[in-house]
């Protein structure tokens, strides 16, 4: 999600945020900064850390200027990101800069509150003496007491503004994590502008697992075109940069099939796991996924169990039949339907390997003639 | 013996109508498990392989000694399930279903927590106590009953060492598997503990990958084992910031790196494979076989 749309969800909450707004065109910052009526800041809109440093964050006092540091961001790569969106929001007074999150925590199973008074900065690069970490028990759930707690071991008087604030903000950010199912909930920095307290930044991501009752969210791509598309099929794939196509089923077995590659000398070209039950035809599209990455060779290795051997060798055989590899093809395959599976690879002339090493090695080994 | 489930587990398949819960059902049934009962809401009075459908865990609880459940509900139910079994006093729950919110996952975890309740996953392959019980997806063909006990994040990479383990005469008392994901009910710990209690697990294989800390934190542990540990961890070549297939195989911010896991596990005297097939051999090595 990009910055300006976790304060538009921070705002629906009530979480206090500058005032400002998205454009796409540079032009469209004129009429923003005149309506904010003070000097803005222009940030681009990237999903990217270190924006500041590259550049892409600019102030401007008048509306002009808006618009010539506007022109400026807008177009410009940060790693590797195109910038499409800027948003433009009232330049803040700043007495003091501070940082708050609640994330996972997979060790202690529970979400976990991470608050600094030292904000502004990658909360990596913060003293650990100086950060806050209370967990949340998931059935007790966020209080008063707890916030007040946080907000007097960040040294901040409770009797202040700012101190009050706090405490009303942390039980918002913990009401967004929970109700958006979020995976992190991030405000860096959190500043204090006079008596005020606003969230100067937002960063906010949402589980990929839960899109399913999150529908009205917005949602930012960030996978490849073929990630996507695999993605699309329930599969797994992340892109590579090796020369042998991969395809296995499960994460663990697929990791060990790239680290054996890997061992005898070769790389992959992608992580597909295909696992969790997948049947005939999505199998068969996956194996187009891989051909249309151009290896020099592929390997196919499968250890059944949720996954059906016979299904994985009919898709293969469909794609042998209708538009064919284009690099040669090794195929380890056993487990659940083995010999079902292997009678159908026979009848496609391919024999399966019995080991993933020996598998592995001679794909290394074709990639390297072909 | 073995650890968690043993030939006496009574076993409720939840979700048992569905396609993997029949398929599954089967399977385990041709393992051996004593499956007494199943559930599918609405499906009350099915029978799958001989074995009777029930309306909900209770009612399956009122009629059969159920000792553990195995959850083939799909991810928008799998919450639903976990906690319907661990209210009606199941101790031994089974997640075998992928994709479930993590928000979810936390939920079932804490409340297991507090009932007392033993929760393997989600995203598990299950849970093989060798020739005795199997609750879960694996393939039978390939456990069978030895000195071996592993524990592992992954499915089909457990079958794979477990096949080479046992295709080089090392059966297994009990192969458990924690799940995937990043919250999940059982830690590395857990089982380690108990397979140092089992009288009949003389080695373990710990199977590992990269992302979180499960494995540092299990070395801490393995420090204080008597039983001799043998390491792999799956992930070497995979680039930071990029999600592995699982939700927790991250590597982020430096952390949860294929280095550290092994460099922990080998400061605990753990034996770390390199490739998954040398893990029979090192298995060998360290019982002096």
């Amino acid at each position: 999600m990009f910055e300006y749309m976790g304060k538009e969800l921070f705002a629906k909450f009530g979480l206090p945020v500058p005032s400002g707004r998205m454009i796409t065109n540079p032009e469209e910052a004129a009429a923003v900064a005149a309506e904010i009526g003070k000097p803005v800041v222009i940030k681009s809109q990237v999903l990217s850390g270190k924006r500041g440093k590259a550049g892409g964050i600019k102030f401007a006092d008048t509306p002009e200027q808006a618009v010539a540091a506007a022109k400026e961001i807008f177009g410009m790569i940060i790693q590797g990101l195109p910038v499409e969106r800027l948003l433009i929001e009232e330049k803040l007074k700043i007495d003091k800069e501070l940082y708050m999150s609640i994330t996972v925590d997979g060790a202690a199973k529970m979400p976990v509150l991470i608050a600094s008074a030292h904000g502004g900065m990658d909360i990596e690069e913060v003293d650990e003496e100086f950060i806050i970490k209370q967990h949340i028990d998931p059935e007790l759930g966020m209080h008063p007491f707890i916030a007040r707690d946080v907000v007097r071991r960040m040294g901040i008087p409770l009797s202040g503004p700012h101190g009050k604030e706090i405490v009303k903000i942390i039980q918002t950010l913990y009401r967004i994590f929970k109700q958006k199912d979020a995976e992190l909930v991030e405000i860096n920095p959190l500043v204090f502008s006079d008596d005020k307290v606003i969230a100067a930044d937002s960063k906010v991501t949402i589980d990929d697992d839960a899109l399913f009752r999150q529908k009205d969210l917005p949602y930012v791509e960030e996978r490849s075109a073929t990630e996507k598309a695999a993605k699309d099929l329930g599969l797994s794939f992340v892109d590579l940069d090796g020369n042998i196509a991969v395809m296995a089923n499960g994460a663990g077995i697929t990791m060990g099939t790239l680290d054996t590659l890997q061992y005898y000398g070769g790389a992959a070209a992608n992580f597909l796991d295909c696992g969790g039950g997948t049947g005939r035809e999505a199998t068969a599209e996956a194996l187009k996924l891989l051909i249309a990455k151009n290896p020099k060779s592929m390997i196919i290795n499968i250890f059944g169990g949720i996954t059906r051997c016979d299904q994985v060798a009919l898709a293969f055989k469909d794609i042998k039949e209708s538009v064919g590899f284009p690099c040669p093809v090794v195929i380890r395959l056993v487990g659940t339907n083995q010999d079902l599976g292997r009678e159908i690879l026979a009848e496609v002339g391919v024999e399966a390997f019995d080991f993933m090493q020996d598998a592995a090695k001679k794909a290394v080994e074709l990639a390297a003639q072909g | 013996m073995a650890i968690i489930i043993d030939e006496n587990t009574n076993v409720l398949v939840m979700g048992m109508t569905g396609r993997q819960g029949t398929f599954h059902t089967k399977q385990m049934l041709d393992y051996g498990t004593k499956i007494v009962a199943g559930t599918s809401p609405g499906k009350g009075g099915a029978v799958v392989e001989g074995i009777p459908a029930y309306n909900s865990v209770r009612e399956a609880c009122a009629n059969h000694k159920i000792d553990a459940s195995v959850v083939f509900v799909p991810a928008a139910g799998t919450k639903d399930a976990a906690l319907e079994s661990i209210e009606a006093g199941v101790g031994v729950v089974v997640v075998v279903t992928e994709g479930v919110p993590v928000h979810d996952e936390i939920e079932m975890v804490a409340y297991a927590k507090r009932r007392g309740a033993i929760v393997l996953g989600p995203n598990t392959f299950g849970i093989v106590s060798s020739g005795k019980c199997k609750m879960g997806i694996p393939p039978n063909k390939y456990f069978v009953e030895g000195p071996v006990g592993v524990v592992a994040r992954s499915g089909t990479l457990t079958y794979e060492i477990v096949g080479n383990l046992t295709a080089n005469g090392l059966g297994q008392t009990t192969v458990v598997g924690m799940g995937g994901d990043r919250v999940v009910g059982t830690t590395f710990i857990d089982v380690l503990q108990m397979f140092e209690k089992d009288p009949l697990t003389k080695a373990v294989v710990l199977i590992g990958e990269i992302g979180g800390n499960a494995e540092e934190t299990a070395s801490e542990y393995i420090k204080t084992m008597s039983k001799p540990v043998v390491g792999y961890i799956a992930g070497k070549s995979a680039p930071p910031g990029k999600r592995m297939g699982h939700a927790g195989a991250i590597i982020e911010r430096g952390k949860g790196t294929f280095q550290g896991k092994v460099e922990a596990l080998t400061a605990a005297g753990a034996k770390v494979a390199t490739l998954p097939f040398e893990v029979p051999g090192l298995i060998k090595e360290m019982l002096g076989m």
